[in-house]
């Protein structure tokens, strides 16, 4: 065997290696309860949630709670699945928050309650804006 | 009035363009298969009056583009979503490519440059190549066209000219089609500093830059010229590879003065999406010179030469296709062209493979076996390691991609990236980057020698040693306890050293070739720096008052957050800091100003000095004053003290930000061996601001003392005031105005209560607050008989703010190590072009 060719298989075996390795530690996007059942596997990594914010019948948010320094807060978010759950977050409420068509959490249950790490908010951006907010 | 001329003047450009594209690529395609030379250069002709045609166009579609943004035309959608009538000049030009269709218009006009030097420098490769240029230009332009096929209602691309009735179905345009909004939407505050103004054009320049190599290697290949096309094509790689790095550089400075997640990397799609394009490029120099040098590695530069090009495409697909959706905050917003990204990316993919492909077992290959102990060995591995270290970030990175093309195919995948990705890419790229540093150390030595074992240990055993003590050195001054960083500060360290011998030894022979020893000192720095920077990067807001901040708050936010009230000093990283008040930036002058030093007025851009203002001892505005100021922005002022003086003071900013929510800015203090990087983690909440409690009411005597909430206080006077934020007052009210002084721990605060009087219907209160001190007056009622007022008094919680500060240890080695890079690449160019130039003059292209 020639020596490039040695070499041609390590690079494939090391390309291999990566995509198993990203891939075994890569996050996933999962439903509430299968996030539950995860956790309650003993599973302490984050996973991806993607869901909207709860809304009463005249479309406004409801279940946003201020934590007592109002500096993080709680909110209720149903998932693909229609599955309602608390969220807790540790920072304050984001500006755009209840404009957000869509909602990530990546975080983890901890018991009973989902405690996210990081929320990634999908909004309606100017190009789909129906109405003008300026001027008129 | 609407301004249809010039949209329709603009729509003409990009027609213009894309028609004179396709007639620039069928003209230069005749030429290249052309075998009558009299018709070839007919065919010639045309091209190049082709593309000259479009080039002209391409400018005409910027001039008409940005004659729009500057003179505010909003009814078209573009002047009207990027920018408003109060961007300064500057940030006009940043509204100019802050649209998706701007940028792929950013990206044309520098294709447009490059293919018109392309003309004048290259006489034999001149067709093929342009061929090419003209064949991205047309699928670039398309971007933009705007057109919707009859009958299919197919549209195809997204037109900068469109105007706003026509983007938006507002229902104001059904009863008066011809309204214009006063004003725009603006241009998102984030984006207004200086780098968003250099960066992007930057950036482009570097994308449409590898556009050159890679025309040339299909010219290469179609002209089976296999071995002649590397060396016109080297320098412009080289010049990608300083202009994309400068590029990548520019962004991740913008991110660390900007952005509050403490770095200046975060391996967000976006980032990625330019790093792994540039590492493989960087690997195709190598694999070029090597080629150059030894005619080896010519396979390997055809692959990697089509892949940097190949996944720039790839990259903006990601980026402005939406298929990142979910996963990144930063990616364009979806215009609806994913197909058409998908089909410019299949394209060029397929013709490059498939000639790749047809032509492969004629591209000349040595077949010698390659000996362990040679230079090219050392390159090529280190080249492999370059494109490993990229594939790693592409995998994670294109997760929603193949999640997209997994559900396109019925199936289902749900991967993601994890949230902590800084961690995630770290851990991997780490080791790569122990390899680089290695092997960019012992690759000179082979590069300059030819070396056989015994050699080898001669040339490396110093730089070795050094290098080893060196780190053991740092290892325990610095602690650097963690085996992967301990060998990541060897590799960095062994390079530089390694190559600064070199170094020495080719600047004494010949200093134009001195760019790869430059460049790899470079590549050392940088390793140090982002070491020290990021992986030793401690949080010195420690919390050591002993008391939680809050108790709904995680521990770590406890722990590692400094809670500060006005004038009370807390220590912090051997400094006594004290945080002062909020802050407001002037627009016109360079200074922060005490917000309640001002009035506001109708408009929150415009603002009344309520005093004279002075910043550092300068005088800025005069009492009564009008300026206009940034209200988006507020700064937080901290003083730090050591020793009793006053050392520094920093203004980190929160920016309520429309599209992003509260942004924090940091303030970096700058020293040579750190800097110290605050942001506020927690500014005081509005509802904190307006919790105030029971108003005390009070009768004080004009001339007497009296106490408000312990701090002494008197009344300095009491007028008749006629004006209240600009505007005059009714003739039926009469307003009087109290200024209340009250001692505080450092100065004197100032408080203007007010009180109406209505002598027809009644009037009101304007109470008067010293944020700072949490107290707020109001002026209830007067006694002229007894010269007496009724004050309210009521207090609540000083101004606060909650700040996280970082010491970011050599981060300035990191800059200083990029610029180096940049230098060896430059000096490379240089080399590279001079030696293209004499071997044209002597008629070898």
């Amino acid at each position: 065997m020639k020596k490039s060719h040695v070499f041609i298989i390590i690079i494939i075996a090391v390309a291999v290696a990566i995509i198993v390795s990203s891939t075994n530690d890569a996050s996933t996007y999962v439903t509430f309860s299968e996030a539950y059942q995860l956790a309650s596997i003993g599973s302490t990594k984050s996973i991806h949630v993607v869901g909207e914010l709860k809304k009463d019948e005249d479309g406004r948010v409801v279940g946003i709670e201020p934590g007592e320094d109002k500096v993080s807060f709680s909110f209720i978010m149903i998932d693909d699945n229609g599955k309602e759950q608390q969220v807790f977050y540790n920072q304050p409420v984001p500006q755009d928050f209840t404009r957000s068509e869509k909602v990530v959490v990546i975080g983890s249950y901890r018991g009973e309650q989902f405690f996210a790490e990081k929320i990634l908010l999908k909004c309606p951006s100017k190009y789909q804006e129906n109405e003008l907010n300026a001027g008129v | 009035m609407l301004h249809y001329f010039i949209g329709n003047l603009g729509h003409f450009f990009v027609i213009t363009a894309f028609v004179s594209a396709l007639a620039t690529v069928f003209s230069y395609f005749r030429a290249t298969v052309a075998s009558d030379v009299d018709q070839k250069q007919a065919w010639l002709v045309n091209g190049k009056v082709g593309f000259f045609i479009h080039t002209v166009a391409v400018m005409g579609i910027v001039v008409t583009l940005f004659v729009i943004i500057k003179n505010h035309y909003f009814e078209y959608h573009y002047a009207y979503s990027h920018s408003d009538k109060k961007l300064p000049g500057y940030y006009l030009v940043s509204t100019f490519w802050n649209g998706q269709e701007g940028s792929f218009l950013l990206w044309m006009f520098w294709h447009a440059i490059l293919g018109i030097i392309i003309i004048f420098t290259n006489r034999f490769w001149e067709a093929p190549v342009m061929t090419v240029f003209a064949t991205v230009q047309a699928f670039l332009t398309s971007m933009i066209l705007g057109v919707v096929i009859p009958g299919l209602e197919m549209k195809i691309g997204s037109s900068p000219f469109i105007l706003l009735r026509d983007a938006m179905p507002d229902p104001i345009f059904k009863i008066q089609p011809d309204f214009i909004p006063q004003d725009g939407v603006g241009l998102n505050p984030l984006l207004q500093n200086y780098w968003m103004v250099i960066h992007p054009p930057t950036l482009f320049l570097g994308f449409a830059t590898t556009l050159v190599p890679f025309s040339f290697a299909i010219a290469g290949l179609w002209l089976k010229r296999y071995r002649e096309w590397v060396r016109p094509a080297l320098p412009w790689s080289l010049f990608a590879g300083a202009i994309l790095g400068l590029g990548i550089l520019m962004g991740g400075y913008w991110a660390y003065e900007t952005l509050n997640f403490g770095g200046y990397w975060n391996w967000d799609p976006v980032e990625n999406a330019v790093y792994v394009p540039w590492l493989v490029l960087v690997a195709s120099i190598h694999t070029m010179i090597t080629f150059k040098n030894s005619e080896t590695a010519l396979k390997a530069s055809f692959i990697l030469v089509i892949s940097v090009f190949i996944l720039i495409l790839y990259s903006t697909f990601l980026t402005r296709s939406g298929v990142l959706g979910d996963a990144s905050v930063h990616s364009f917003t979806d215009l609806g062209l994913s197909g058409q990204l998908m089909l410019y990316l299949l394209f060029f993919l397929v013709v490059a493979v498939v000639l790749a492909a047809v032509r492969w077992k004629e591209i000349p290959a040595t077949q010698k076996e390659i000996d362990t102990y040679s230079r090219e060995f050392w390159i090529f591995v280190g080249a492999t390691v370059l494109c490993l270290m990229g594939f790693q970030v592409l995998v994670p990175t294109s997760f929603p991609a193949w999640n997209s093309l997994m559900e396109a195919f019925g199936g289902t995948s749900n991967i993601a990236i994890p949230g902590d990705q800084v961690e995630y890419f770290s851990k991997f790229q780490i080791w790569f980057a122990v390899g680089l540093g290695l092997l960019s150390g012992v690759g000179q030595f082979f590069w300059w020698k030819k070396i056989d074992r015994k050699e080898l240990t001669n040339q490396l055993f110093v730089p070795l040693v050094v290098a080893m003590l060196g780190t053991v050195v740092v290892v325990n001054i610095a602690r650097v306890y963690n085996l992967s960083y301990a060998l990541l500060l060897f590799a960095g360290l062994f390079t530089v050293i390694a190559n600064s011998k070199i170094l020495i030894s080719v600047v004494k022979n010949n200093p134009s070739l001195s760019g790869g020893a430059v460049a790899h000192i470079g590549v050392g720095l940088m390793l140090v720096g982002v070491l020290f920077s990021s992986g030793y990067s401690t949080v010195v807001s420690l919390n050591n008052t002993g008391m939680l901040i809050s108790r709904s708050l995680s521990d770590e936010f406890n722990r590692e957050n400094l809670l500060l009230f006005v004038n009370e000093p807390r220590t912090m990283a051997g400094y006594e800091i004290e945080y002062l008040g909020e802050r407001i930036e002037p627009r016109h002058k360079s200074g922060y100003i005490r917000k309640s030093d001002i009035e506001y007025t109708d408009d929150p851009y415009m603002v009344i000095a309520k005093r004279d203002l002075e910043f550092n001892g300068e005088k800025l505005y005069s009492a009564g004053e009008k300026f206009e100021i940034y209200p988006e922005n507020t700064f937080y002022e901290i003083e730090f003290r050591k020793d009793g003086k006053t050392r520094f003071v920093q203004y980190p900013r929160v920016q309520v930000n429309p599209r992003f929510g509260n942004m924090a800015s940091p303030d970096i203090n700058r020293k040579v061996s750190m800097d110290l990087y605050t942001h506020i983690s927690a500014p005081m909440t509005e509802e904190a601001k307006d919790d105030w409690g029971e108003p005390e009411e009070i009768l004080v005597k004009r001339t007497s003392q009296f106490f408000a909430n312990d701090y002494v206080a008197n009344i300095e006077s009491l007028e008749r005031v006629y004006e209240i934020g600009g505007q005059s007052i009714d003739s039926s009210f009469v307003a009087i105005k109290a200024m209340v002084a009250v001692q505080g721990e450092r100065q004197v605060y100032t408080a203007e209560p007010m009180l109406i009087i209505g002598t027809q219907s009644r009037g009101g209160i304007v109470p008067g607050i010293i944020p700072e001190l949490g107290l707020k007056f109001s002026l209830m009622n007067l006694q002229p008989q007894t010269d007496e007022i009724t004050l309210g008094i009521s207090s609540r919680q000083k101004d606060w703010v909650v700040i996280k500060a970082l010491e970011k240890p050599w981060v300035n080695v990191l800059w200083l190590g990029t610029l180096v890079l940049m230098a060896g690449f430059v000096i490379a160019m240089v080399r590279r072009f001079r030696e293209f130039r004499l071997m044209k003059s002597r008629g070898l292209e």
